[in-house]
């Protein structure tokens, strides 16, 4: 188990290092630049812009430097656009915001997911299954950025409950709407997958010999079908898991929240190659480690499964 | 004893329960302010910078305006007002300028604001090594060497600019430009804190760091959310400040900035495009649409990757005057903008709109005369001519564009549509791969220069390449004139008859206001305004 998990650790690096180097190049081959203004700036003041940024360096010096910095001193570097503002700033501040609900929205996603996807299997074709299908096709087909204005209609201009926008870790009434608007499509791919999934092993051999021991329904529900059940499920949750705590550009934009996912889009926008560049290793880096988690995960699932 | 106690206790009561605020010389007597002193201010975008030498945009403007405070301010109708400038001396040749400045101004750490701040600042916004986008701004206002600073050919100390003490300010310009105290008001002239700035380095404007000098100080800045400002008591007119707390909250999207403001978040909105009407229907006492100076136009590429049709000045005419304007402007826009038939914006301060034989004429008799041109050039129906047309990505734009693709439709112009992402669309102006570019431009100081000197051959931002020695000409002799407005004139007809670019409008700022609040300066073209200058009224 140990040295799996070290294998795996060996082979993000390269993975990780493809992946700076191809953004880099990519980004820089992205027409116009950092610099590229409304009012274009004089040629001395661009050439005084560009080498202290130093974009006057052969690309491949500029990512030896970059990835020096990032691996040496863990420093992501100024931000292009944010003139006061370094890559680690921005990331500190949006993260623990895009970090929260999206955490919040992850585990509203499982819990309300998994209970419609178990209740719709076990109670097939009744009107409960008709319901949670219908409540997640509905879910599935809402985009977050129809969902948002809609939310913000009832709850802030019709009900006056809940803030329209903004942020703050103290007031949880903050926190509602973007949870709702991030976790509703995966709360209804979860609960799709889950349905399926509890269906084929509610009429698989193992269930029938449980069944036909006489254990009662609810023991077979939740000792016997529900953990492989689940495998499906779990290996979706990885990569969900990281897109929603990485944020949402929707969310952000829409609750004016300061979450990263506005930072990630905005960077590209602006060709701030500092910030995109910070953005996408954090990315990476929390994709990686957690698809190594949900294989970690099968294994403890599912006896079949040994490293 | 005891009584007196007493007395002073119920005048305590008193106190708290009656607020007695104490009236700014801006409240007209009798106004019954709101207890609460907020404004809370909408800005289309992030600020990318609090540092008044880095900040490029006009909503980074508007909230340094507030944190700091320069030579000059400007009234309700934009004229200067003294800020930290009582007075001025001004040179014979009015290449030597003496600011005496105001003395008790502080900073908000307690130091005095003195001439060397402002020396400081402006050669650190010179210095190559603080690499700003705006330091040509030290070149537009003439000051002397900054050509020269800015390319790192001359140590900043040889800029223009000397503390002859610490209350007196000197700058010498090369060009004796008119206007120059105009340009004082922008926040890339105003006194940044050198102590400061040296020790923190880039993190001198976060909140726990940041010394300013204005009548508010930095509480929090969160990238994406919102900047929050307090009162500062060390300001040296904090008696005559009345509103306490300024939220500035950047939202992108129209629509839902409206949103915010139905929802009472918000205290001003920009209303989005089409819908001023229906709001000024809705909330008669909160939507206004005052002008703003910016300027929307085509501009045509005359150079030589521009297309052959395009360097023959009959068919930019034809062009620019088969554009229905009042459609635009009425049918499309609504909201208040106006339509242009010059590049200058019409509240141009002393701006006197030149008489030109097509701004004069009907929309038909417009057709007629493009159509008669175009046929001149040897284009029509059976000869059509193909073109593109490029704007950056956004659907006003995107309308704008299709209504001008109808309009040249009929003299047999045929127009693809090319839409590019922001940075994909300046970099295509400004290597001149286009061949009509939407093309917009807003006033850096409230004078028609800031408009006539994009088009000048020595201007750095040449989009269309159009070249002309008149034009040329009379700009130059314009820095020196004793009345600069007739050369201006004069440059404006030699735009309508050499038509470099197609004016579309002429901006306004649509935009809802709550009714609570007094003071914003509806009479300023540039839109500045100072939160010091405004108040809350009570319900």
């Amino acid at each position: 188990m140990i040295v799996y998990i070290l294998k795996r650790l060996a082979i993000a690096i390269p993975t990780l290092l493809t992946l700076i180097i191809a953004s880099f190049v990519l980004m820089h081959v992205a027409p116009g630049g950092p610099f590229t203004a409304e009012r274009a700036v004089p040629p001395e003041v661009l050439a005084n812009l560009n080498a202290k940024y130093g974009l006057d360096q052969p690309l491949w010096r500029q990512i030896a430097t970059y990835l020096w910095n990032v691996v040496a001193h863990f420093d992501f570097g100024p931000s292009f656009t944010y003139k006061d503002r370094s890559v680690n700033d921005i990331i500190a501040q949006g993260f623990p915001v895009t970090l929260t609900y999206g955490f919040l929205s992850f585990i509203t996603a499982v819990l309300v997911g998994v209970s419609l996807g178990v209740t719709a299997a076990i109670k097939r074709n009744s009107w409960l299954d008709y319901l949670a299908v219908g409540i997640s096709i509905g879910a599935q087909v809402l985009p977050n950025f129809v969902m948002a204005p809609i939310l913000v209609l009832i709850f802030t201009l019709s009900l006056h409950w809940l803030p329209g926008g903004g942020w703050s870790f103290d007031d949880p009434r903050f926190w509602i709407m973007p949870v709702i608007a991030l976790s509703t499509s995966y709360m209804a791919s979860i609960a799709r997958i889950t349905r399926s999934s509890m269906l084929e092993t509610l009429s698989s051999n193992h269930i029938r010999t449980a069944r036909a021991k006489g254990l009662p329904k609810r023991k077979i529900i939740l000792r016997h079908a529900l953990k492989p059940a689940l495998l499906p499920v779990i290996s979706y949750l990885g990569p969900a898991f990281v897109s929603m705590i990485t944020g949402s550009v929707i969310v952000d934009v829409y609750f004016t929240t300061g979450g990263i996912g506005k930072s990630f889009v905005d960077s590209a926008l602006n060709r701030d190659y500092a910030v995109m560049m910070g953005i996408t290793i954090l990315l990476g880096t929390l994709t990686i480690l957690f698809n190594l988690v949900v294989d970690i995960i099968y294994g403890w699932i599912d006896p079949k499964i040994r490293y | 004893m005891k009584s007196i106690a007493a007395i002073s206790a119920l005048a305590l009561m008193l106190g708290s329960a009656v607020p007695v605020l104490a009236q700014s010389s801006h409240v007209p007597e009798g106004t019954k302010l709101a207890a609460n002193q907020t404004f809370t201010y909408w800005m289309q975008d992030d600020l990318k910078t609090l540092d008044p030498d880095l900040n490029t945009s006009k909503d980074g403007n508007d909230v340094l305006h507030q944190l700091f405070e320069g030579l000059y301010d400007q009234d309700a109708e934009g004229n200067l007002v003294p800020a930290l400038a009582t007075s001025f001396d001004v040179s014979d040749d009015k290449m030597t300028y003496t600011f005496h400045l105001r003395e008790g101004a502080k900073w908000s750490n307690g130091d005095p604001v003195t001439a060397q701040d402002f020396v400081y600042a402006w050669q650190r916004l010179a210095d190559p090594k603080t690499a700003s986008d705006y330091a040509w701004y030290m070149e537009l206002m003439q000051v002397q060497n900054a050509h020269a600073v800015i390319a790192g050919e001359k140590p900043v100390t040889d800029l223009g600019v000397k503390a002859l003490d610490d209350m007196t300010l000197q700058v010498q310009l090369e060009t004796p430009i008119p206007y120059f105290r105009q340009m004082l008001v922008n926040s890339s002239t105003f006194p940044v804190p050198q102590k400061v700035v040296e020790k923190f380095g880039s993190d001198w404007t976060k909140p726990e760091n940041m010394v300013s000098n204005g009548a508010y100080n930095l509480k929090s800045w969160k990238i994406g959310e919102s900047i929050e400002l307090v009162k500062s008591d060390s300001y040296w007119d904090a008696a005559n400040t009345t509103l306490t707390d300024l939220k500035f909250v950047p939202i992108t999207d129209l629509n839902q900035a409206l949103t915010r403001y139905e929802a009472g978040e918000l205290d001003f909105v920009q209303t989005p495009a089409g819908q001023y009407p229906r709001l000024k229907d809705e909330y008669p006492d909160q939507a206004f649409a005052p002008p703003r100076s910016c300027s929307y136009s085509y501009i045509f590429n005359v150079g030589d990757s521009g297309p052959e049709a395009l360097k023959d000045v009959r068919v930019r005419k034809a062009l620019s005057y088969a554009i229905d304007r009042d459609i635009i402007v009425d049918k499309i826009l609504k909201g208040g903008q106006k339509p242009a038939y010059s590049w200058t914006h019409w509240a141009t301060a002393g701006f006197t709109m030149p008489e030109t034989d097509y701004s004069k004429m009907t929309q038909a008799e417009r057709m007629a005369k493009a159509k008669e041109l175009l046929k001149e050039a040897g284009y029509g129906p059976d000869h059509p001519l193909k073109l593109r047309l490029m704007y950056n990505t956004s659907s006003d734009h995107k309308k704008l564009a299709i209504a001008v693709q109808q309009f040249w439709k009929p003299l047999g112009v045929e127009v693809t549509l090319e839409n590019y992402e922001w940075k994909v669309y300046l970099e295509k102006q400004q290597q001149h791969d286009f061949d009509i570019s939407r093309y917009g431009w807003c006033a850096d100081y409230n004078e028609p220069s800031t408009y006539l000197d994009v088009l000048t051959s020595w201007s750095d931002q040449d989009v269309g390449e159009w070249k002309d020695p008149a034009y040329d000409a009379l700009l130059k002799d314009s820095k020196t004139a004793a009345d600069p407005q007739a050369d201006y004139t004069k440059a404006e007809q030699i735009l309508a008859e050499q038509m470099p670019l197609a004016p579309v409008y002429h901006y306004s700022l649509p935009m809802l206001l709550n009714s609570h609040i007094k003071g914003y300066p509806f009479e300023n073209v540039e839109l500045n305004w100072y939160a010091k200058n405004m108040y809350r009224t009570a319900n």
